[in-house]
């Protein structure tokens, strides 16, 4: 009888696991954490790698460090400019872009053409024309932002049944008015849609520009820690930094959600 | 109606209009550094540019850099075609699996994942296995998502269909989930040979001891400017007929199917 109840207990978690995907979900992350545990302990050299454990407990350690939480701010800040910045651009480029079919025939292959060179390459000209502050990141971040939100906003105006647009002239809109009623709605959709790949982007550049060069934000940390083989702090640093990321995709992402709903 | 010389009309204004904006860049570009006097460390002259780029080819001092750069990118996308096909495979048999693994990738996923570089340099050093480690690790994503969407979409009608006509397991695989699957697939190599290019640049720009990446930081640093300006033409022009032709693989394979 004693041995026969766990076996059912046993069954009966295998059942709930499998109606559950989230939670085996979970239990994989568990049992990666588990095992990063047991190696950060037992196997590795405690100067490359710390136990999640230990990370978890470093983060107000992390936190005290003189100057992370000001560089996180300035990461931070960061984000937010390039991302605003990137938006307005694409916004006006996209709908200068998309709203002549001679525009997007002339400009789009141009557009394309930058978005598909690698930006990384000329990394050293943004530091050297913006310097080695917050300036040179928002810029690369800009750059690295504002060609999906291009796209997805001249895609989005392009792709306008013309129907609508005969049907609302026809029945005597002026231009501002097929703007604001037939334009505008069908366009928030694929412009939501143009932010998230945008913030993906911005995400990408700033943290790339950081982590090249550095005096106040987290990139200078992130090298400092490395070179003093401070691997809890290290690994507590880029948690918070990949927890921040998350956020602000999650944040576009539940918007883009939101807006994208009405035509349903 | 003159439907068709319109259309041609219309075409020819647009390549003359972007014909234009290439020319009008590069006239500028002369322009600032030979007339308006702008600073030869901020931006050089576009011919001694031109010259720097016909003297690194000339002498082929870029072969040690794009060695380095492209070892580096072979063996991570080796690495991460060959985990990422295997592992999205064996995923992709169980609907339950997908359900469980599918989502913890596309989370992980969007992470910027340039963030475990300082992480892969402490672990791997500033040579060329912490370059292979984050290419692999950023390449490895869309490969293993588009193997598990490529096998777990495979109509199940077909698969019906094979095996009530007495299939076994390999004629199953060979010759109905591999063709249905493949042009999925292809699609993620292509987005992992790129994503993998680009962070392999990109970590030997941020911290290494050799690559393309890393002479373009070198010649920066010493404000070489021409030169740098060549390199980096140099680097584009690699970067854009590596995806050209892996563009090119991709439409080939898709073709044949």
């Amino acid at each position: 009888m004693s041995a026969a109840a766990p076996a059912g207990a046993g069954i009966r978690l295998q059942r709930y696991m499998w109606r559950h995907p989230g939670v085996a979900r979970l239990g994989v992350v568990l049992m990666l954490f588990v095992v990063w545990e047991i190696a950060a302990r037992w196997f590795v050299d405690p100067m490359f790698l710390s136990p999640p454990s230990k990370v978890l407990f470093a983060f107000d350690d992390v936190l005290a460090t003189r100057g992370v939480p000001a560089a996180l701010r300035v990461t931070f800040f960061e984000l937010a400019v390039a991302f605003a910045i990137a938006v307005v651009i694409g916004l006006v480029v996209g709908l200068a872009v998309g709203l002549s079919k001679f525009g997007n025939r002339s400009f789009m292959p141009i557009v394309l053409l930058l978005y598909g060179m690698p930006q990384i390459t000329i990394l050293p000209i943004f530091i050297l024309y913006f310097g080695i502050g917050p300036a040179s990141k928002i810029a690369f971040g800009v750059t690295h932002g504002m060609f999906p939100i291009i796209m997805a906003v001249a895609a989005g105006v392009q792709n306008i049944k013309p129907i609508l647009m005969v049907g609302a002239r026809s029945m005597g809109a002026s231009k501002w008015h097929v703007l604001r009623y037939v334009i505008y709605p069908h366009m928030i959709p694929s412009f939501f849609a143009g932010m998230r790949l945008g913030m993906t982007g911005v995400l990408l550049g700033v943290l790339l520009a950081e982590l090249y060069v550095s005096i106040a934000g987290i990139g200078y940390f992130t090298s400092v820690f490395t070179q003093n083989f401070d691997p809890t702090k290290l690994l507590g640093l880029v948690a918070m930094l990949a927890a921040m990321a998350i956020v602000l995709n999650e944040i576009v992402r539940r918007t883009e959600v939101r807006f994208a709903r009405w035509r349903d | 109606m003159s439907s068709p010389r319109r259309k041609f009309n219309d075409r020819f204004a647009s390549r003359l209009v972007q014909v234009g904006f290439l020319a009008a860049v590069l006239l500028l570009w002369y322009l600032a550094t030979t007339r308006w006097g702008v600073n030869k460390l901020l931006l050089p002259n576009p011919l001694n540019v031109w010259d720097q780029l016909a003297d690194v080819i000339a002498k082929g001092e870029y072969l040690n850099d794009l060695r380095i750069t492209l070892t580096e990118l072979a063996i991570a996308f080796l690495i991460s075609t060959v985990s990422g096909t295997l592992l999205g495979y064996s995923i992709s048999r169980s609907p339950y699996l997908i359900k469980v693994f599918e989502p913890l990738f596309a989370g992980i996923y969007s992470i910027p994942i340039i963030l475990f570089l300082p992480l892969y340099v402490l672990f791997f050093g500033l040579g060329p296995a912490s370059k292979i480690a984050l290419g692999t690790t950023i390449s490895f994503f869309p490969v293993v998502l588009n193997t598990i969407a490529g096998f777990g979409n495979v109509d199940p009608m077909l698969v019906k269909a094979a095996k009530s006509m007495g299939a076994s397991d390999y004629q199953l695989f060979r010759y109905v989930l591999v063709p249905a699957a493949f042009p999925v697939i292809l699609s993620g190599l292509r987005m992992g040979f790129t994503v993998a290019l680009l962070s392999i640049i990109g970590s030997e720009t941020i911290a290494s001891l050799g690559g393309l990446g890393h002479r373009i930081v070198n010649l920066a640093e010493n404000m070489d400017m021409a030169r740098m300006f060549a390199y980096i033409v140099f680097a584009i022009a690699i970067a854009a007929f590596l995806n050209t032709v892996v563009s090119v693989l991709e439409a080939r394979g898709k073709r044949q199917r």
